[in-house]
């Protein structure tokens, strides 16, 4: 029986191991692989040398590179975690009636079912050089000259990857809030607690697991992306996913693999840090 | 019911902020797609006219975009079956503890959170190396399901969570086999998130980009397609295709949430049968 068990587990998942066999485990480990290889201009060829990680880790350009990736998965976690957490809350414990509740979070959610490329296009006419702000901003009179910042710029970055992002922050957060026993907040405010007290010694601890699953989905989608920063920073910024794209249309696999490696292995570790403090599974 | 506190206020124009930040750009270039054939990417509007969605279904200047949306299609329903199935399966399999059982689940989360670079690079070098060709429905496909699998996956942990199992117990006292059970009891009652599955695969399929660029091979897929307009396209046709892609994700949103309601609906008005003796 206990045999059984174990087997009709297994032919069940086979399925989904399978895939990630093939579609993950595979190409992760032919990642490595060919992290070691060599490169001429127009092929590669098989080899076992550590030129791509001497390269990788001799040049000044990958720690800025890296560095600037971080910057930008900082200071995008810390906007789309204050940005979620106030809607997350105001939907959670400011409206009343469970319909408007499920509507308004369906309406936070539904831009996630549409396509991150057209998200990204629409911010085109708000922060081109004659787009709406400039515009809006300059017969206001606060500026004399259009801003050249708006667009193609670091703004625009984090700007588009707040606009992406931050309803991953809100969907887990609202859920760890939703699940918060309401007998806790009374109990707060019998005991004297002003509405700021119950938020930050009740319900912000109660939340912490649904802010740190938010907080995967965004740093793994900021330190892995390499499209919004090329469209929205009109190839102008680089982050770790750019050097990955820009060696690969240059056909230095290896090169791009070496890199692949070394931000798969950032992502990791950050990942087995913040999955220390949370346990997903108990959590959906 | 007592009065709304000041916070109330203060929080729901935040919220109304937010939602208009969310919203704001896609109406714009909903706005925009309707320039004049003179207009420009930017306001003002030079006139109102359908010339942009016009040129979209006449010339095929802007590449083959219905051949990718035909592609696109495709790709999510077959992601989407798929998800369904191998999610279903695998979320009734974790119900129980089985040997390798955490080892997996790990690895999904890895998917889940691998750049998706990375898949695109390591299935385009691996198809490249055992001299296969690249192709949407194989490649990209396989690409695709590390995506939409793990999503799927948490779902389906989040249904079971909550499913209550002496349903199951009762089918079992009754003397229905394993695969009875499943059949009768446990899928229709969770039909509903079933739905939720679907979309999930449908829609992350249709819009994926990082995972499928080097993994469609020589036919596109509409955002590959898309994002090569970026580069070329100077003129407000790139909205009207964004306009109308959009409208079709919003129309299929609308499709399943209408499903999960009416599913939803029937179900209420079916009532329990309990002690009906049926």
């Amino acid at each position: 029986m206990l045999k059984n068990r174990h087997l009709l587990g297994w032919l069940q998942a086979s399925p989904l191991a399978l895939v990630l066999l093939a579609f993950l485990l595979a190409p992760i480990v032919m990642i490595v692989i060919v992290s070691f290889w060599g490169a001429t201009e127009f092929s590669i060829y098989p080899a076992f040398q550590f030129d791509n990680y001497e390269f990788l880790f001799g040049s000044p350009v990958t720690y800025r590179v890296f560095g600037a990736t971080f910057k930008y998965a900082f200071i995008t976690w810390a906007l789309t975690l204050s940005i979620g957490f106030t809607v997350a809350y105001f939907l959670a414990f400011h409206v009343r009636s469970q319909t408007m509740q499920i509507a308004l979070f369906l309406l936070c959610t539904i831009p996630f079912w549409t396509s991150n490329i057209i998200r990204m296009i629409s911010w085109i006419p708000f922060l081109g050089r004659n787009g709406i702000a400039n515009q809006t901003l300059i017969s206001w009179g606060l500026i004399d000259e259009p801003l050249e910042w708006l667009l193609y710029s670091d703004f625009s970055v984090i700007l588009a990857f707040v606009h992406l992002y931050t309803l991953f922050m809100v969907v887990p957060i609202f859920n760890t809030m939703m699940r918060i026993d309401r007998a806790l907040l009374e109990a707060a405010r019998d005991n004297g607690a002003s509405g700021l007290q119950t938020l930050r010694h009740v319900i912000l601890p109660l939340t912490k697991p649904g802010i740190m699953i938010g907080t995967i989905f965004v740093v793994t989608l900021v330190m892995g992306d390499f499209i919004t920063v090329r469209f929205m920073s009109g190839s102008q910024r680089a982050n770790v996913g750019r050097l990955i794209s820009n060696d690969i249309a240059l056909l230095q696999y290896p090169s791009a693999a070496a890199t692949a490696v070394v931000l798969l292995a950032t992502v990791l570790i950050m990942i087995a840090v913040m999955l220390r403090f949370v346990n997903i599974r108990k959590e959906l | 019911m007592d009065r709304r506190p000041r916070s109330f206020y203060v929080l729901a124009a935040f919220f109304t902020v937010f939602v208009l930040f969310l919203y704001g750009p896609i109406f714009t270039i909903g706005i925009l797609s309707f320039q004049g054939p003179k207009g420009g990417l930017t306001f003002p509007m030079n006139g109102v006219s359908t010339h942009w969605f016009r040129d979209l279904f006449e010339q095929q200047a802007v590449g083959d975009i219905w051949g990718a949306f035909r592609r696109s299609a495709g790709l999510g329903l077959m992601v989407m079956v798929t998800t369904v199935v191998v999610s279903v399966m695998a979320g009734l399999a974790f119900r129980k503890r089985f040997r390798g059982s955490g080892l997996l689940f790990y690895a999904a989360i890895t998917s889940l959170v691998i750049p998706s670079i990375l898949v695109s690079l390591g299935v385009g070098l691996i198809f490249n190396q055992l001299g296969l060709k690249v192709h949407w429905a194989t490649s990209g496909f396989g690409s695709q399901l590390t995506w939409t699998l793990p999503f799927g996956l948490l779902i389906m942990f989040a249904v079971f969570n909550r499913f209550d199992k002496s349903y199951e117990e009762a089918a079992r006292d009754q003397g229905a086999s394993s695969w009875q059970t499943i059949r009768y009891v446990v899928l229709p009652i969770i039909a509903p998130s079933l739905i939720g599955v679907g979309l999930f695969g449908f829609t992350l399929s249709y819009d994926e980009f990082a995972r499928t660029l080097l993994t469609a091979g020589s036919y596109n897929t509409l955002p590959l397609e898309i994002f090569g307009m970026t580069t070329n396209v100077t003129t407000p046709v790139i909205y009207a295709l964004g306009t109308l892609t959009t409208a079709f994700s919003l129309l299929i949103i609308a499709a399943f949430l209408l499903a999960v309601w009416v599913l939803g609906k029937r179900r209420a008005r079916a009532g329990s049968d309990a002690g009906k003796g049926v």
